[in-house]
Order: C-alpha cells, then sequence, then structure tokens
C-alpha cells in the first residue's frame, strides 16, 4: 500500500508543479513506484514541466467518468523506470472531479504505486477541496513573500479542518543573500510564524527555468543547487535523516579570492 | 531620495525583513481570528465559567469581539453582570 501526498500552496506561482516534478522523478531514480496527478483541471502543467506533453491521450476526467481505463490514462515516463504521470483535463473545469471520485481514484492508485503525489491547483476552492480528498499527508509549498507566507497560514489552516494534520513545509526559491543581509524573511521567520515542520528549503536557482524550458526535472542535473535540494526532500520524504543544505556556501568568485586573501571573513 | 540618502550613510535601520515580518504576524491575527468562530465559542464558555465563581453574569448578554485597529487586534468583552458575590472570590483564594 502506498503514501497519497499532496502539494499544495494557496497561492500562485510558488512552484507546486516544479516541486511536484521533482520530487516524483527524486523518488522514481531511488527506485519507488511513483505516479504524479495533476489536479490542475483546465490549467494543467505538470505534462509540459515533465515534457510528457505530447504523450496524453486520456486524462483525471476521462478515467473519473469512465470513458477509459485507469491504466490506459498513466503516462509511463521512458526515461525513469516507475514514473507515471495522471495528467489534467484541459478543456473541463474544476468542477468535472468531485472529492469522492478523487478518494476512490487515490484509493485506486495507492494500490499499484509507492507514492502517489497530487499537484494541487492554487486557490482554496472545488480544485483544492478535489485534491486534498484523497490525501494523507500534505506538503505545503512558499517562497519568503508576505503573500506566499499568508496564503501558506491560511491553507495550513484549512488542512487541518480537514484533518490532514501537521503539514510538512518547503520553503522555496530562498536566496541567501538577501536573507543576509535582512532584505529576505529567514527560514526561522518563517517557520515562527507558521509553526510547522520542515521538509525542505530550496534555494533560488536559474537552472529551474533551463529545466523546465526543456522539460527536465532540475532533480536529474548534478550542478543544480536546486536539484540537491530536492534529492534532498524525495530522501526525507522515504523517512530518511537527511542534514539540510548549507546555504550560506553559495558565493561568487570574487568572495572566495577575498577570503583566500584575507580581505573578508 | 531621502531614502537613498539613508541608505547610502546606513541610517535605515529598519531591516525589510522585519518590516515584513511584523505585517505578516499583524495580518495573521486577523485572519486567524476571522476563520475560527469555534474558538470564540469555546472562549466565551471558558469565560463565564470563569467569571460566575466571582460574579453573577448574563450569558446571553455576553458579546466577545476582536476589535481591528491598523496596528494591533484587541479582545474585548462586553459582560454585563447581574449581581457580584461577597463570598465566592474570598473563599476561593483562601481555599
Amino acid at each position: 500500500m502506498g503514501e497519497v501526498i499532496v502539494i499544495t500552496s494557496g497561492k500562485g506561482g510558488v512552484g507546486k508543479t516544479t516541486t511536484t516534478a521533482n520530487i516524483g522523478t527524486g523518488l522514481a531514480t531511488m527506485g519507488y513506484k511513483v505516479v504524479l496527478v495533476d489536479t490542475d483541471i483546465g490549467l494543467r502543467n505538470l505534462d509540459v514541466v515533465l515534457g510528457l506533453e505530447n504523450r496524453i491521450v486520456y486524462d483525471i476526467v476521462d478515467v473519473t467518468k469512465g470513458n477509459c481505463k485507469l491504466r490506459q490514462a498513466l503516462i509511463k515516463d521512458k526515461r525513469f523506470e516507475g514514473l507515471h504521470l495522471l495528467p489534467a483535463a484541459q478543456t473541463k473545469d474544476k468542477t468535472a472531479v468531485s472529492p469522492e471520485e478523487m478518494k476512490a481514484l487515490c484509493a485506486e492508485l495507492k494500490r499499484d504505486f509507492d507514492y502517489v503525489i497530487i499537484d494541487c491547483p492554487a486557490g482554496i476552492e472545488q480544485g483544492f477541496k478535489n485534491a486534498i480528498a484523497g490525501a494523507e499527508k500534505a506538503i505545503v509549498v512558499t517562497t519568503p513573500e508576505v503573500s506566499a507566507v499568508r496564503d501558506a497560514d491560511r491553507i495550513i489552516g484549512l488542512l487541518e479542518a480537514a484533518e490532514l494534520y501537521q503539514p510538512k513545509l518547503i520553503i522555496n526559491r530562498l536566496r541567501p543573500k538577501m536573507v543576509k543581509r535582512g532584505d529576505m524573511m529567514s527560514i526561522e521567520d518563517i517557520i515562527d510564524i507558521l509553526a510547522v515542520e520542515l521538509i525542505g528549503v530550496v534555494p533560488e536557482d536559474e537552472y529551474i527555468v533551463v529545466s523546465t524550458n526543456r522539460g527536465e526535472p532540475a532533480i536529474l542535473d548534478p550542478n543544480s543547487r536546486a536539484g540537491q535540494a530536492y534529492r534532498n526532500i524525495a530522501r526525507r520524504i522515504t523517512g530518511e535523516e537527511v542534514p539540510f543544505l548549507n546555504l550560506e556556501e553559495e558565493e561568487g568568485f570574487m568572495s572566495k579570492l577575498k577570503k583566500i586573501i584575507g580581505l573578508s571573513r | 531620495m531621502l531614502d537613498f540618502l539613508l541608505k547610502i550613510f546606513g541610517r535605515d535601520t529598519e531591516s525589510s525583513k522585519n518590516v515584513a515580518k511584523e505585517r505578516l504576524r499583524l495580518v495573521l491575527v486577523h485572519d486567524r481570528t476571522s476563520v475560527s468562530p469555534q474558538i470564540l465559542e469555546a472562549l466565551k464558555e471558558d469565560l463565564i465559567k470563569v467569571i460566575s465563581d466571582y460574579m453573577e453574569i448574563d450569558e446571553d448578554a455576553l458579546e466577545v469581539t476582536f476589535d481591528r485597529s491598523e496596528k494591533s487586534v484587541a479582545l474585548v468583552a462586553s459582560i454585563p453582570i447581574k449581581k457580584v458575590k461577597r463570598t465566592a472570590a474570598v473563599s476561593k483564594t483562601v481555599s
């Protein structure tokens, strides 16, 4: 029996889909059988982020309405053994699926997969309710901005009202240099405000744009710092204890040189 | 222009992250109080329990609200008293 985890945030554009794609790919490369479910009906994107957009035949609505068998709609990623995608429908809206249908779908998926990871749409309406209906655990993604943290707080409240207690937090797009000069909230600041357990911090990384352009998750690049952070998150999801990355290390050539010749500490 | 000069001379004491944190703290007090009428109800019941040890109050007319101003949020309780007990408070502190 697998585990159903929903990736949510409230606010849009904080990196739910990128997070879903990377964690899913990470778990698959670790040898787990993973299915990623895109519940953003009408605004599907997980398929393009994963580079699987050309292989969609059926979608989640086809499955819940019985137009096809579940396994017909699942897209098997040829690059990674064990990674599958159940795409969202693009021409319908969020009401095309009900929470009950999602519950049944998740129950069916977790019989065959080790991890069922649900990419939740932004907002707190029907799409959110559908996405969390069949979930057993939740991961909340936020960025170090007032708007994103506020929405994360609201989402944590709504998750707890839906009996999804103790969600884990991912802080995305942290810029260590800005934190250092006091122009960005730090990890501690955000944890202090939201009072939830941290499962990972992903530093801002230009490579995310490149990897999304190509449809290849950043987790595959050994040089991407965001990829490294996602690899660690995937390992933590499996229960492994992984120390957090030291983000202070991020330095340019000049500051390293200054350090060597003793101009700065 | 003034901001710019202050920055140059390092007089811009309040870092923007502290501004963010403080604004968030306030806005979340607002948000959290508005989503939980159950908590307000529970608080009312507890208030009645505690105050009833000392005085007789009009439970139906009891009002608990949040008074929101720009800089702070206050809990305001209006509790009409029917009768003040003379002995209860004393006996309680003694025992």
